[in-house]
């Protein structure tokens, strides 16, 4: 359960100036594709929603998961715990980018003197990216505040975050650091060369293109972290899936679930197409003349 | 008068490839040297070594009278004073091209936005590219890549410029619109330290031309008599092969 889908450091991809349509809206050439892919997912979806509306448990399943009415019961207050996953997952991301960004820049120091900066950010990646999360929220969430030193927030959200942060400062500084290295070495050599100092050069000509090349892959560990605030849930804070939780104890029925995943997916859609935009609109950009961008 | 580049043995190695193997070379003010060459004799890494982008193993450099291999000097600041372009031009893809020559000289010279861009501008017009200042590197042929490249390296007013091949990677049509600006830089003084395999264009050009060889210059002189009469056997055969492959 604890969430680790999906992250890689994997290189995007300057995108490929094979084709300007995704690729999953890509039909083929003319009417003729478009009419074949229109009747082989009908039968696809149709073939599936026949077998699972006619498998033997439906009904039972139908009611437990899929009840209108536990639906829209459940749903405002559910909707209102989101609030606190949202503002988990918008203060860690601020904290995990800042912070991502400083580790993997540490790392690609070169030369002997920066050997402890870049062992600190290569044992820190090692060990958060090895540990489950759900143990370093509950070690945080519980250990903290039992020391009861003056001072310390008790916060079980506050330290929700600084679990997260934790955890997803170990991803998300490999992939900026991916991005750093896929940037050639020439580049930095044209900007030293014009007497730019290591610092302006990594601020101006090196992290600017690094950085976009890894904004699906940071992306992808946004929608990560979205999903992971409701690990801190585990703590007791009352956010989407803890209260879907509570309802669904209350009532022996499931619907509750649906509720809190459809708040998810209502959140983390719209953002995946964001990113497809953003990243157009930049290949756009440097292909178009500069006048017309 | 002091020169405006001198090198005294310059050694420079790869791990255990001695590259550079004691260069000498003086560069009057106003000079134009071409470093001719096989590929793997050490020009790139020579002007490399003079911009400070690698560390010289042994040796001497002085620019202007200054000793800029002497412990505690600020590459930073020798590289602001010396211009390099390299063959693959290495614009910034992410920046316009006036960004690309301004962002030094607001950076590193603290101009003004304001004086960088007319500085810039300026620049640009002069080389034939004021119409490509909003356009993005990606838009524009190899040859304005490469005109923009050494504006770039001019907008920071070096008293030196490096051409490391600049004409290597260019399809054959675009590389005279490059050489036309190397060509006016030459007539206006300034000072210049030439890569090349253009043959007829170093002699057009060069005061001096230097033949490396195995990472030593081997032999030097002005145009026509080192490429007309060359002394050394292995220069003569380096200039049979150019000939032979029609460059010259």
């Amino acid at each position: 359960m604890a969430g680790q889908g999906g992250r890689g450091t994997g290189l995007p991809l300057e995108p490929a100036p094979v084709s300007r349509r995704s690729r999953i809206l890509d039909l083929g050439d003319g009417r003729g594709g478009v009419s074949i892919a229109v009747v082989s997912t009908l039968l696809v979806f149709g073939a599936l929603v026949l077998l699972i509306t006619h498998a033997p448990g439906w009904p039972e399943v139908k009611k437990t998961f899929f009840d209108w009415g536990e639906f829209k019961d459940s749903f405002p207050e559910i909707a209102h715990a989101f609030k606190l996953n949202v503002k988990i997952f918008c203060i860690a991301e601020v904290f995990i980018l800042a912070i991502a960004l400083l580790l993997a820049v540490l790392r690609s120091l070169p030369g002997p003197v920066f050997f402890p900066l870049r062992l600190i950010a290569i044992v820190y990646a090692d060990f958060f990216r090895g540990v489950p999360t759900i143990l370093v929220i509950a070690v945080l969430g519980f250990g903290a505040p039992a020391l009861a030193l003056q001072g310390i927030p008790t916060s079980t959200t506050f330290w929700g975050i600084v679990a997260l942060v934790l955890v997803y400062t170990a991803y998300v500084s490999e992939v900026y650091r991916a991005g750093i290295d896929s940037v050639h070495p020439s580049q930095d050599a044209a900007a030293r060369s014009l007497g730019l100092t290591r610092f302006q050069g990594l601020r101006h000509v090196i992290l600017p293109q690094a950085v976009r090349r890894v904004i699906p892959p940071l992306l992808n560990d946004f929608i990560g972290l979205q999903k992971d605030t409701a690990l801190v849930g585990f703590l007791g804070a009352i956010e989407a899936f803890n209260q879907s939780q509570i309802d669904a104890a209350a009532t022996f029925n499931y619907t509750p679930y649906l509720a809190a995943a459809v708040l998810f997916v209502a959140i983390t859609i719209p953002l995946a197409r964001f990113t497809d935009w953003l990243i157009l609109r930049d290949r756009r950009r440097r292909q178009a003349s500069g006048v017309a961008a | 008068m002091t020169s405006a580049l001198v090198l005294e043995g310059v050694r420079k190695s790869f791990a255990k490839n001695e590259v550079l193997r004691g260069i000498d070379l003086d560069v009057a003010e106003h000079e134009v040297v071409c470093l001719i060459g096989a590929s793997g004799s050490g020009k790139s890494t020579l002007l490399r070594c003079v911009n400070l982008i690698e560390p010289i193993g042994a040796g001497r450099i002085f620019v202007a009278g200054e000793e800029i291999t002497a412990r505690g000097v600020d590459a930073n600041r020798v590289r602001r004073g010396i211009g390099i372009v390299y063959q693959a031009y290495n614009l910034f893809p992410h920046m316009s091209v006036l960004r690309n020559v301004t962002l030094a000289p607001t950076r590193v010279l603290k101009l003004r936005r304001a004086d960088a861009q007319h500085r810039a501008l300026e620049l640009l017009e002069r080389f034939g590219l004021a119409d490509k200042a909003d356009d993005y590197p990606d838009r524009l042929s190899g040859g304005q890549q490469q005109r923009v490249a050494i504006v770039r390296a001019l907008a920071m007013r070096p008293e030196l410029m490096l051409f490391d091949e600049v004409t290597s990677a260019l399809d054959p049509e675009l590389v005279a619109e490059v050489l036309e600006v190397i060509r006016e830089l030459a007539a206006s003084g300034m000072t210049m330290l030439i890569a090349t395999h253009e043959m007829s264009f170093a002699r057009d050009i060069a005061d001096r031309i230097c033949f490396l060889d195995d990472g030593v210059i081997l032999e030097q002189g002005p145009p026509d008599e080192l490429l007309s009469r060359p002394r050394e056997p292995r220069t003569q055969q380096f200039l049979q092969r150019i000939i032979e492959a029609g460059r010259l």
